[in-house]
């Protein structure tokens, strides 16, 4: 149970899962995530679903190494190995329509979590425009599938190494500088991002689905640790998210929350002597 | 002769315990145990056993345990509590079959909990008492959440000759035994006993599956389950509402005892799991619940734990005795008064602002109704503020099962009697029916849900 199946490197510390759990392969939709814990004395860490593979009953995910469980996951379980507990799929799926035209912006590891949104709404009748950003080159992936998928593919990264230089809400502004008809925005990543994505398309009114990844514990509603404020009212990302309309997010106080664990982190990191690639970028995707 | 008074069982000294999680009451001994049972009066007509949710006999066992049968007392317990490790630490035997214990009308009543922990503990070191098993019925039964509720209706079915499965969510069974109550008031090895009791028994227990999700009630059905038991809890954390909450350093109950007993991270950094607390922590709540969490706190090295409470004394909801030993520990009881909201800047938390109360009329639950003075308002410094107002079912299971009836506040309606919900072949018990209540009557409700499954079962399911 919970064995890899597969394990490859997408980019600096960004790696690529599959874990064998037929039962959760097969009940999966895009928008959930699974929460895992490696060994009796680990952490519960969410990571959102990329796809599933029913035939080999597998989830794939993808892991960035920012943290003692992410970084012990990469460097200590390899193919073979078997992560002690795997639970899902939990969360609510998107909310996958035929819309029109949909943007998907994906920053860092928020590209995996997007694809297969991206995926859905292109098989529900959708056009899909999607804006990819990275730190540079290396850190991007998933392109070439985007390019094969989507009606359109912008590629921006922060030094210009890939694609425009500048941020993915630079793509989105010109897009509606341009006048471009866009029915509904998905934007998965750092939660500034997300932010600034919303910020945005809020003068357009233009219905915007974000994916939050706040700190949780159980992930099945219990402990409220992940609670966030939309539209004034407080919400499990755990069972009422993950996704939520960006123009209502409170993501000030979801930053706060994020970081208030660090210094517990890092003490973390350095009892073990582990190193993730960014201490300083908060995102966990 | 009559001895007036309760046999005394030996604890942690207050200021010893608090710098550690283990046990408070240590237990009786084989002669305090002896001595105390021969307090009983063995009634004609005893009213303890009415007074106990799952009717165990108490003058027996007790009898048994006067004679020194311990094994005995054990089988007897047994018959009817499949917890009793559990019911003899954390049941409210004072409102319960103490609290109708004929000798307590003049004296102290028998402490029939402690010798009910003195007999499952006799149990734990002289070998299990392993139940017997009817043969096998070819029925199956699918029990949701392994709490008190779903433990028991899963060991009773069992005995009654059922093939079981208990599916839960977490990556432990016992529901709210292992991530809610502490350490220092039910040791999590007693709850694994218990559990590792029921894998012996053949029961089948499937970890981190969340039913509602991977699989659905109606899908159990057709995977050929012949009867459900939804026994899912109230452990979704209720929020104040109040301005502020969101900001770090507020905690909701559910989430302190999840980090600290599920998670253990008051063993942080050998365990993964961190957990912040301040100098100062402030409990807002006055259950159990709240009790657990004061006490917890000052185990993590607060220096000052405050209780804020609306009500008085009288009406604190929780057990005398959680009450007795956190005031025993120093934690400070802030009665009459009810936070307002929660100050800080920069998303930290660094007070709350209070105001304090008055009892006025009595409300439908017949307490008086606590109100606000206005001009009263006060502010505690603090930077960690727990809160321990209850919790509300879990929506999970109603959401994802056709014709399954709820209550507008979310609870399944279930027959109190036999557990029978809205849905043919699925009973439901403990507090995701009633709301947050107590493990025993979680317990007698899977119990008497277990009783009618069987009987929907032999009857042609």
């Amino acid at each position: 149970m919970n064995r890899i199946l597969e394990k490859k490197p997408l980019g600096p510390c960004i790696w690529e899962y599959l874990i064998e759990a037929p039962d959760i392969a097969a009940a999966a939709r895009p928008g959930q995530f699974v929460m895992l814990r490696l060994h009796e004395r680990g952490e519960r860490i969410p990571l959102t679903i990329v796809e599933t593979d029913p035939i080999v009953g597998g989830v794939r995910l993808v892991v960035q190494e920012v943290g003692k469980t992410t970084c012990e996951m990469v460097s200590d379980f390899p193919v073979g190995e078997s992560l002690l507990d795997f639970v899902g799929p939990l969360g609510e799926p998107s909310d996958v329509a035929q819309y029109g035209t949909t943007v998907c912006i994906g920053g860092g590891v928020g590209i995996a979590p997007l694809y297969p949104i991206a995926q859905a709404l292109k098989t529900a009748g959708n056009r899909v425009v999607a804006i990819l950003g990275a730190r540079n080159a290396d850190c991007l992936f998933y392109e070439r599938e985007f390019a094969e998928m989507c009606d359109e593919l912008h590629v921006v990264t922060d030094d210009g190494s890939r694609g425009h230089r500048g941020f993915t809400s630079d793509v989105l502004q010109r897009l509606l500088d341009a006048n471009e008809r866009i029915d509904r925005v998905w934007a998965i990543g750092p939660p500034i991002m997300m932010k600034v994505c919303a910020d945005v398309t809020r003068p357009h009114a233009i219905p915007t689905v974000v994916s939050l990844n706040p700190i949780m514990v159980d992930g099945t509603g219990m402990c409220g640790g992940c609670r966030v404020d939309v539209g004034g009212e407080t919400k499990f990302a755990c069972v009422d998210g993950p996704e939520f309309d960006g123009h209502q997010v409170d993501f000030d106080g979801l930053m706060a929350r994020l970081r208030f664990y660090a210094g517990s982190e890092a003490d973390l990191l350095d009892r073990h002597a582990l190193q993730p690639c960014q201490r300083k970028q908060e995102e966990t995707w | 002769m009559i001895k007036p008074r309760q046999t005394p069982i030996s604890q942690q000294r207050p200021y010893d315990r608090i710098h550690n999680f283990d046990e408070v009451p240590l237990g009786y001994t084989e002669d305090e145990a002896v001595q105390e049972a021969n307090r009983c009066l063995q009634c004609q007509y005893p009213t303890c056993i009415d007074g106990c949710p799952v009717n165990v006999d108490i003058p027996r066992f007790v009898g048994q345990v006067a004679r020194g049968d311990f094994a005995g007392a054990v089988a007897t317990i047994r018959e009817t509590n499949s917890l009793p490790a559990v019911c003899g630490r954390v049941c409210p035997q004072e409102d319960q079959c103490q609290g109708v214990c004929a000798m307590g009308r003049k004296f102290e009543s028998v402490a029939i909990g402690r010798l009910e922990r003195y007999c499952a503990d006799w149990e734990a070191q002289n070998g299990p008492c392993r139940p017997d098993i009817a043969s096998d019925t070819g029925h199956r039964v699918a029990v949701v959440g392994s709490g008190p509720a779903g433990l028991t209706a899963a060991s009773d079915l069992r005995r009654l000759g059922h093939a079981v499965t208990v599916f839960e969510a977490l990556h432990v069974a016992g529901g709210v035994l292992m991530y809610g109550i502490p350490e220092f008031r039910l040791p999590k090895a007693i709850v694994s006993r218990e559990v590792e009791a029921l894998r012996a028994m053949g029961v089948d227990i499937q970890l981190n599956k969340v039913v509602g999700q991977v699989v659905t009630v109606d899908r159990l059905f057709e995977q050929g389950y012949d009867a459900l038991f939804v026994g899912t809890g109230a452990g979704f954390p209720r929020f104040l509402g109040i301005p502020g909450e969101q900001l770090g350093g507020v905690y909701s109950a559910n989430e302190f005892l999840t980090r600290t007993n599920l998670m253990r991270s008051y063993r942080f950094p050998d365990y993964d799991t961190p957990i912040r607390i301040g100098e100062r922590v402030v409990t807002i709540g006055g259950g159990n619940v709240a009790m657990d969490a004061a006490r917890t706190a000052l185990r993590l090295g607060a220096r000052e734990s405050i209780v804020i409470y609306r009500r008085s004394v009288e009406e604190l909801p929780a057990r005398v005795e959680e009450v007795e030993h956190a005031s025993e520990e120093g934690v400070f009881f802030h009665l009459l008064a009810n936070p307002v909201r929660f100050l800080g800047d920069d998303h930290r938390l660094r007070g709350v602002e209070c105001v304090e109360m008055k009892l006025g009329d009595r409300d439908e639950s017949g307490r008086r109704r606590p109100v606000p003075i206005p001009g009263t308002e006060f502010t505690i410094e603090t930077d960690t503020v727990v809160v321990a107002v209850g919790n509300e079912p879990h929506p999970l299971i109603p959401k994802t099962t056709c014709d399954l009836e709820t209550t507008r506040r979310g609870n399944i309606v279930a027959d109190p009697e036999t557990g029978q919900t809205s849905k043919r072949g699925v009973f439901a018990g403990g507090d995701i029916v009633t709301g947050a209540a107590t493990v025993i009557e979680a317990m007698g409700a899977g119990k008497r849900a277990a009783t009618a499954i069987h009987a929907f079962l032999e009857n042609g399911a």
